[in-house]
């Protein structure tokens, strides 16, 4: 089943051109990685999906499930499943993770006519989900990110994957940052996410993320387009020769 | 990256704006001796009372508007206000609440205010402590209410209940005939009646509040509250909050407030003394949500009031919260004296402003006795094109060894046409004290509401949320019935904060 459909995409902020006719297409049970030098437009990609209001699309549409995803408001990709994993998980001091995660979870199953997750429920999930990710239960009380290191935004941005259980995940950058321990507890917590019926884009710079999580198609992005796509071992080339090997030939 | 989701700010509901339609005994406007003496006999009141009030007056005459707040307005024209309003079917003073006009219970049943002692207050479904998780009704204790409305008591619930502790809850106009030993002691004695301009004003003209008196070693049995509803058009509300707490005494008491929309602004300035005797504590909390005016800044109430308690005893402690939400203009300054030895003063603030409402609000601590602590906690939140101020004073004398004061002020702007300042200070004048400030200021911004609505939640839930958890730790500070009450009262304050 096709998840993601985006055809030509042209994007701006703030009047300039970002994305120059981006398509990339993502089904079910696949999972994509995207990589390219800085300013190539991969964040952009990340933040449009999701509808940040600071990008504009001029042209070039994007469906996810069959949907236009231009006419919907950030909180209803959301409720159809849409997830992005922050790059720089902002802090929002004095609300507990768990209140947030709560308020979230109940939004999305209000959203889709569902019950929402009993107290108790909830607790276990997410008492669960923080041990997967090397978490100590007392995280889920502080503030959400409110003085996490670096690596503890990350692992958060991945507890709420496993909680929220969206279609298709978009992770912007969610290997930077983080020492080898710990870009192994995350990809497995993004590997158990995994399954036939949903999808994930990972944007990473680096190689070292594919291989914990093994994709099924790498995209080079450079210039606000996809240049190559190709299987794991484009990865492995680009690591060896750069994107100036991309560029040039 | 441009605030485009904060920035478009529009009206926000009051739902406390509707005018009860009764027909009212009104004064003209305008103030003199005989509207002194005036309301001092509609009240029966003792000579010596009317004298007081004469003395505040001739001392008001002598005295200017304070200048000095970070507010600006016209100036107040006190001949063009009325001075007393009393619904006239309480002129011969109903005995009971079936007695009271049921226009007047009707108004306040539309406020969820409860004036029948089966009943509570409407709105509060919640245990404070998981707001977001749980969808239990908790226990809900007996509250006992004074209502006043306009410039009178129209009646005080519990009485029976609280005379069986010997606690004494009354309209202050009631207890200057019951107790008069009592007010004659302390009316006064906490905030003198040519203390300011706008005191002096109340002293002069106040026509009621509440008065509370717990007896030594009493812990009052159910929380006190007042409730006060401006109605009549172009009338001053000038009430008088007075409460005496005796030894080893306990009580917990809270006031709300609310008016009509209207397109003039309308002036309160009330004066509230709290007295704490030896290991006396005292609990003051204000859910203060008067009219604010329009979006454009038009109407709404000048609330000038003067708040002060006095720790006369030692170990006793006053701690006052307030969660300002309503009003054009808010000025006041909730402060305690520190007089007995070890005395404790607290203040908890939130103070919210949207459209073009401002505040200058803070605290005063004044450390008289030995080893005396204070701690300010003020959280201040501004929308739209609004102004909030805190403003405080930490004063130590020679004799206050050992004291102690933690203050904190923390502003959250939303938007980017509204300001926040900080005006805090500080004399120390022993060299033993210890005197800490910590403040912050930070912006609701664009990415936080963004990150909120990419797990789901809608941008108003996401700003009541934000709000909610910057003041977390002020609300912990209210009765528990009340702690969700404000939590969503920001909420409906914040409503059309952000498009």
């Amino acid at each position: 089943m096709r998840l993601l459909e985006v055809d030509d995409l042209h994007v701006t902020v703030a009047g300039q051109q970002i994305l120059t006719g981006l398509s990339l297409s993502i089904d079910a049970g696949e999972v994509h990685a995207i990589m390219g030098p800085n300013g190539s437009g991969k964040s952009t990609l990340a933040n449009v999906l999701a509808g940040h209001p600071g990008y504009e699309i001029t042209s070039g549409s994007i469906r996810y499930k069959d949907i236009q995803l231009e006419d919907l408001k950030v909180e209803e990709r959301a409720h159809l499943g849409l997830f992005l994993a922050f790059q720089y998980p902002v802090e929002i001091p004095g609300v507990s993770n768990m209140e947030f995660m709560k308020a979230a979870l109940d939004a999305q199953a209000k959203a889709r006519n569902e019950e929402p997750m009993s107290a108790i429920e909830f607790m276990k999930a997410a008492r669960s989900a923080a041990q997967q990710l090397d978490l100590n239960p007392d995280f889920l009380k502080r503030g959400v990110n409110e003085g996490f290191s670096g690596g503890e935004k990350k692992r958060n941005e991945i507890l709420q994957l496993l909680l929220l259980q969206p279609t298709l995940a978009v992770l912007d950058e969610t290997d930077s940052g983080l020492d080898i321990d710990a870009i192994q507890t995350v990809s497995a917590g993004i590997n158990r996410f995994r399954n036939a019926d949903n999808g994930v884009l990972l944007i990473t710079h680096y190689q070292r993320l594919l291989d914990y999580i093994v994709p099924d198609v790498v995209h080079v992005l450079a210039n606000g387009r996809i240049i190559r796509s190709g299987d794991k071992s484009l990865a492995v080339t680009l690591e060896e020769k750069g994107y100036t090997w991309l560029s040039a030939s | 990256m441009s605030n485009r989701f904060v920035e478009n700010l529009v009206e926000r509901e009051y739902d406390a704006g509707f005018v009860t339609d009764i027909e009212s005994e009104t004064l003209p406007p305008g103030l003199d001796e005989s509207v002194v003496r005036f309301i001092s006999a509609k009240k029966n009141e003792p000579e010596w009372l009317t004298d007081w009030r004469l003395e505040a007056y001739r001392g008001w005459q002598a005295m200017t508007a304070p200048k000095w707040a970070h507010v600006h307005f016209p100036p107040i024209d006190f001949t063009a206000i009325s001075y007393f309003s009393a619904p006239k079917s309480l002129a011969d003073g109903p005995s009971s609440l079936d007695e009271v006009d049921p226009e007047l219970l009707r108004t306040y049943e539309k406020l969820g205010i409860p004036l029948h002692e089966q009943e509570f207050l409407a709105g509060v479904v919640k245990g404070a402590d998981s707001p977001a998780t749980s969808s239990e009704p908790s226990s809900r204790p007996n509250v006992a209410v004074d209502a006043i409305f306009d410039s009178v008591s129209i009646g005080t619930t519990f009485k029976d209940k609280l005379a069986e502790a010997g606690v004494v809850f009354c309209p202050i106009s009631e207890a200057v005939q019951t107790h008069p030993e009592l007010v004659r002691k302390y009316l006064g004695s906490v905030v003198p009646r040519k203390d300011n301009f706008y005191a002096a004003l109340n002293s002069a003209v106040y026509s009621d509040g509440s008065f509370v008196y717990i007896p030594p070693g009493v812990r009052c049995p159910m929380e006190l509250s007042t409730y006060f509803r401006i109605n009549a058009q172009n009338t001053g509300q000038f009430e008088r909050t007075l409460i005496i707490a005796e030894a080893g005494s306990y009580v917990s008491y809270l006031e709300g407030c609310t008016a009509p929309m209207r397109d003039e602004n309308q002036l309160h300035a009330a004066v509230v003394e709290l007295i704490a005797l030896d290991d006396a504590e005292i609990k003051y909390s204000t859910v203060q949500n008067w009219y604010p005016g329009d979006k454009n800044g038009k109407g709404g109430i000048y609330n000038f009031v003067t708040k002060r308690g006095a720790c006369i005893g030692v170990r006793s402690k006053i701690s006052w919260t307030q969660v300002e939400t309503g009003s054009a203009i808010t000025w006041k300054y909730p402060s305690v004296i520190l007089r007995g030895d070890y005395s404790v003063g607290e203040f908890y603030s939130v103070a919210l402003t949207n459209n073009y409402q401002q505040a200058d609000t803070g605290t005063k601590m004044i450390h008289l006795g030995k080893h005396t602590r204070s701690t300010i906690i003020a959280k201040g939140i501004s929308a739209g094109k609004s102004n909030s101020t805190y403003r405080g004073l930490v004063r130590t004398s020679p004799t206050a060894i050992g004291a102690r004061n933690y203050t904190q002020c923390d502003s959250l702007l939303i938007g980017s046409n509204c300001g926040a300042h900080t005006f805090p200070y500080i004399e120390s004048k022993n060299a033993s004290a210890i005197i800490e400030h910590e403040a912050t200021t930070s912006k609701l911004s664009d990415e936080q509401l963004f990150l909120c609505q990419q797990r789901g939640i809608d941008p108003e839930k996401a700003v009541g949320m934000i709000v909610n958890g910057f003041c977390k730790e002020v609300f912990r500070q209210l009765p528990m019935e009340f702690a969700v009450e404000a939590g969503k009262l920001l909420e409906v304050s914040l409503e059309g904060a952000v498009g």
